[in-house]
């Protein structure tokens, strides 16, 4: 491990002040914002988790939302008979082997086949959930009556994101996150200079697993009634890969860039267009396809790298200008 | 007996719903994730057709095909072929096409719940019950898959037996040889994309005949068709029929045998078993 | 070019979406409602819930609003799709509490999302008159939340109607003991089967074939086909709309004749009983309404009228009553919460369904099971409910 450069010194105290600043929300307002803000906190800590693994080695999983069902139904399950604190390690636990069983399972498979892959898993869980639910169970809502405010769980969410992120900042500096980023690169390269691809990529995911587990089991109070459609809801997956691709996953502050802006659009949205926000949505999405390529990140990147160049100092960023020109 | 001829029909169904995505996917390189909404779309115009002008839907599917053809060529031209200019490799399509077209099933949902509400909609045509072997079954389900099979073995002579769906065929094999033997590869593939919209409307027009839709039902039958398209291998159209009659049967079988509970777990089960022993497709040889 | 085109698009949606909202001078009563527009649940919302919602505000509009503390105020109406996901839903409650300040909400659609958003309606006040969903449960949820009011019973009132209805038949010697049970694998059909099957069999009726399938699944022959073998002289299914449709579909074509054919939602959808025309005479299924009943007859008109659709013979009237009963207790106790929970505590309120008060927040009269006869859907069965009429043999299918 090096020392730490004065940029991360910088980076880690701007974190540390927006943390403090945002920790405060709570106890300004109780109503919509606060509601707004666990949810926009909830996204941010899944997109970042979503990152830790699909940004370095480029997999794009849809599987958050099978992490997400088994953190809520791990709290649904125990909350009589366990504290809330084991409650979510049994979550993180439980996240963290399925992604070990789904790692293992896809090493074979690349590209688009990962990503239909976790997409029908997450379907199978759902599926088999609903199924046991109602042969063994003989109901499908499970209720989940806890003492917490909305205040406590948006500061729990918090917590997990920047937990999120320092795990995050961490493997980037360590030796797991440079063998990613060759792998990401090129996986015949990084394994012909010896690094075990397969294991990289399966712990990796099983922390990105857990971290998603863990926020499923700090919204199942907020849900209330547990059903497997909600919990193991498709459209979460969807949403956070979209809010990180939209940030841009080369960095790892990049998804939190989407994700702000993609929530707050949202949201404006299914305020003033309550039936045409489909339509809108619609054509923000392809917009954002369209206008911002490489994610917000990207573009960000891209101007300052074109500034730079304007000012004669600072090398060529390569594809950055041709994509300009032809989108 | 009665659950192999369930489970064919109920095959044919799948086949229709996939066999334009497989066309989509795997010739024009467009993982169309708004393939279950040109779906949907087409039960819409199907059943407005159908109460409105007394149209006869079978007959009607002379006015859809042409016009999601057209319709589907012209989102290929717009709005996707821009992406496939710019895209670098094919992963970098696969991303931006999955991204755009997630944005047009947006679109396309909002459209239709803004001109059809939410509500739940079908109509009467054929349903009446059609013997075979000594059972009944439904004479709307028999004419679509009889429709379905003639509909795929059109596809498969213009696949195997014309230049045009030779060409086709190429790039779905690999799009940078193709342009050496001179075939216009963005011509094709747009061609294709729009085949494949119209072979989806086509299933549309067949299905609206017995199921009951509303416009938010689109994704269930996108992910069908995926669930299709990669178990008979992107681009393979005897793969993917293969593969849509062993979903209509072991469907079919586990909700007779076992319990209808689990027809949907069954069919990811298969899925994810297909996907982990035979990834490039279970009609291909080889690594794809 | 492309780009700009976008650039613009998007600059134009931001702008729209900043600016409008301006509020009228006039004073108004603002009404909150969040329901799902899209999403899984909006097939349902869209045929008994939001034109209910829309008739509503009409009918009190047209007649020059609604009276609070000696002034007419007119009904403005602030509306927001859940998305069928209590996640949004919870948002969107928020939103009008705390941002628009609602006067009141409308509850919202389906017992899960009325659940995951009572501790906020709670927490700010406000009734929640639950007019589409229920549960076993009702005593506890009560207590937690004293605002809420449960207009659709019990979980058990419905799903145990249909074996009273079977219990009538066999009495009349109509119907044998042999019933075949189907339900959809989900909260609904979890909550029925669960109190229904004891029902069954404490009424002396044989469970012959019991199974449950997917929510979403249209292709159920096997089910049919299952239930035929086991020769069951009833047939019982606690379904949904597409598979209501579906099963009766299947059976017809299979010909898998019982004496008493029962579907679960959907049954009572005037859209049902235009589907299968002649073929629906008999079929019996959840809800029911007395249809001669004046009342509801110029409801019914109406409500094709303004929202240009049929309504049904169950949900969409209880939805409407439950949005009378709002406005009846807000013009009884003026604009303060507590006073309006009181007020519907200890009211009767005429609606379209009948005289309707609470008992411990829980409707005591409704409808459980109706019957289609000549076209028209007939309430057979349900608690202290009057104009029931008898239940009677299903013909063959023809």
């Amino acid at each position: 491990m090096t020392g730490i450069h004065r940029d991360e010194m910088l980076g880690l105290i701007c974190g540390g002040v927006a943390l403090a600043l945002l920790s405060l929300l709570p106890l300004l307002t109780e109503g919509f914002y606060l509601s707004f803000g666990v949810n926009l906190v909830l996204y941010a800590a899944l997109s970042t988790a979503w990152s830790l693994f699909s940004g370095p080695t480029r997999f794009v999983s849809l599987a958050s939302a099978a992490f997400f069902g088994i953190g809520t139904y791990s709290v649904a399950l125990w909350l009589d008979a366990l504290p809330f604190v084991v409650l979510i390690a049994i979550a993180a636990l439980a996240s963290a082997a399925l992604a070990a069983l789904i790692g293992a399972a896809t090493l074979r498979l690349s590209g688009v086949y990962f990503v239909i892959f976790t997409l029908g898993l997450t379907e199978l869980i759902r599926q088999i959930v609903s199924w046991s639910q109602s042969r063994f169970a003989h109901k499908m809502g499970l209720y989940v009556f806890t003492d917490f405010t909305e205040g406590d769980l948006y500061w729990m969410l918090l917590a997990l994101t920047a937990a999120t992120f320092s795990v995050g900042w961490l493997i980037n500096r360590s030796r797991l996150g440079f063998a990613l980023r060759i792998i990401g690169d090129d996986e015949t390269v990084a394994r012909h200079v010896g690094i075990a691809t397969a294991r990289a990529k399966i712990v990796l995911f099983m922390i990105s697993g857990a971290f998603a587990g863990i926020a499923g089991a700090i919204m199942a109070p907020r849900y209330a009634y547990i059903e497997p459609q909600a919990a193991f809801n498709p459209m979460i997956s969807f949403m956070v890969v979209i809010m990180a691709l939209l940030g841009g996953t080369r960095r790892l502050w990049g998804p939190l860039v989407g994700v702000v802006p993609f929530t707050v659009v949202m949201e404006l949205i299914a305020a003033r267009f309550p039936n045409e926000s489909l339509i809108v949505v619609g054509i923000a999405f392809l917009a954002i396809v369209y206008v911002l390529p490489s994610g917000v990140t990207g573009r960000i990147e891209c101007l300052r790298e074109r500034l730079r160049r304007s000012l004669g100092t600072g090398v060529d960023a390569p594809g950055c200008g041709k994509i300009e020109g032809r989108a | 007996m009665q659950i192999l001829v369930t489970g064919t029909l109920l095959g044919g169904t799948y086949a229709l719903i996939a066999l334009g995505l497989t066309l989509q996917y795997g010739a024009a390189r467009i993982m169309n994730l708004a393939n279950g909404e040109t779906l949907v779309a087409a039960c819409f115009v199907a059943f407005w057709l159908f109460s409105r002008l007394g149209v006869n839907p079978i007959l009607g599917m002379v006015i859809i095909a042409p016009a999601a053809l057209v319709l589907n060529w012209l989102i290929y031209a717009w709005l996707l072929r821009p992406l496939v200019r710019r895209a670098k490799n094919r992963g970098m399509l696969e991303v931006d096409s999955i991204l755009a077209t997630f944005g047009l099933l947006f679109l396309f949902q909002g459209l239709m719940l803004l001109t059809f509400g939410g509500a739940y909609f079908n109509y009467k045509f054929l349903a009446e019950p059609f013997s075979i072997l000594g059972t009944p079954y439904a004479l709307n389900r028999v004419v679509a898959f009889v429709a379905g099979v003639l509909v795929s073995s059109l596809l498969y002579l213009f696949l195997y037996h014309t230049r045009q769906g030779a060409a086709v065929r190429a790039i779905a094999v690999d799009p940078a040889s193709a342009q050496l033997v001179a075939i216009d590869v963005s011509r094709t593939a747009g061609f294709s994309f729009a085949l494949g919209g119209a072979l989806t409307a086509c299933g549309g027009t067949l299905l609206s005949t017995f199921y009951t839709f509303n416009a938010s039902m689109g994704v269930l039958f996108t992910m069908k068709a995926l669930i299709i398209v990669i178990m008979g291998g992107v681009g393979d159209i005897r793969g993917a029929t293969l593969a849509a009659f062993i979903l209509g049967l072991s469907e079919t079988a586990v909700a007779s045998l076992i319990d209808p509970g689990l027809t949907l777990a069954a069919t990811y089960a298969l899925f994810i078993l297909v996907l982990l022993f035979r990834p490039q497709g279970i009609l291909r040889r080889g690594a794809a | 070019m492309l780009r700009r085109t976008f650039n613009a698009l998007l600059i134009s949606a931001v702008v729209f979406g900043t600016a409008g909202g301006i509020a009228s001078a006039e004073e108004t009563l603002k009404i909150g409602v969040s329901a799902p527009k899209t999403g899984v649940q909006s097939g349902g919302a869209a045929a008994v819930y939001w034109p209910n919602v829309q008739l509503w505000v009409h009918d009190l509009n047209q007649k020059g609003g609604i009276k609070v503390d000696g002034k007419q105020l007119k009904i403005d109406l602030v509306e927001y799709d859940d998305k069928s996901s209590p996640e949004e839903a919870v948002k969107n409650i928020q939103r009008l509490a705390t941002v628009d300040k609602v006067d009141f909400i409308i509850s919202p659609y389906t017992t899960g999302i009325n659940l995951a958003t009572a501790p906020l309606i709670a927490r700010y006040g406000y009734p929640q008159l639950v007019a589409t969903g229920n549960a076993n449960d009702l005593r506890a949820f009560i207590k937690q939340w004293p605002n809420s009011f449960w207009l659709l019973g019990k979980a058990s009132d419905l799903s145990t109607g249909i074996v009273g209805t079977l219990k009538t038949l066999r009495d009349k010697g109509q119907v044998g003991n042999k019933v075949a049970l189907a339900y959809v694998a989900e909260a609904l059909g979890l909550e029925m089967i669960d109190s229904a099957k004891p029902a069954f069999k404490e009424a002396g009726f044989d469970i012959v074939y019991e199974t449950s399938y997917p929510i979403g699944t249209q292709d159920l022959s096997p089910v049919i086909s299952g239930a035929k073998a086991a020769k069951p002289d009833a047939f019982v299914a606690y379904s949904y709309p597409p598979d209501s449709f579906a099963l009766t579909e299947q059976a017809q074509i299979q010909a898998f004749d019982v004496n008493a054919f029962y579907v679960g939602v959907g049954g009572a959808l005037t859209g049902y009983g235009q589907r299968f025309g002649k073929q629906a005479e008999g079929i019996l299924s959840m809800g029911g309404i007395n249809p001669d009943d004046q009342a509801y007859k110029s409801y019914r008109e109406s409500h094709k009228k303004v929202t240009g659709q049929d309504t049904d013979y169950w949900a969409g009237a209880v939805v409407y009553a439950s949005l009378e009963v709002l406005a009846q207790a807000i013009e009884k106790a003026g604009k303060e919460r507590a006073a309006v929970v009181k007020a519907i505590k200890s009211g009767t309120f005429d609606t379209v369904i009948g005289k309707v008060s609470f008992e411990d927040n829980v409707v005591k009269k409704l409808w459980t099971v109706g019957q289609w006869r000549g076209g028209v859907f007939q309430g057979v069965n349900g608690l202290s409910v009057e104009g029931a009429k008898e239940p009677v043999k299903k013909p063959a299918w023809n």
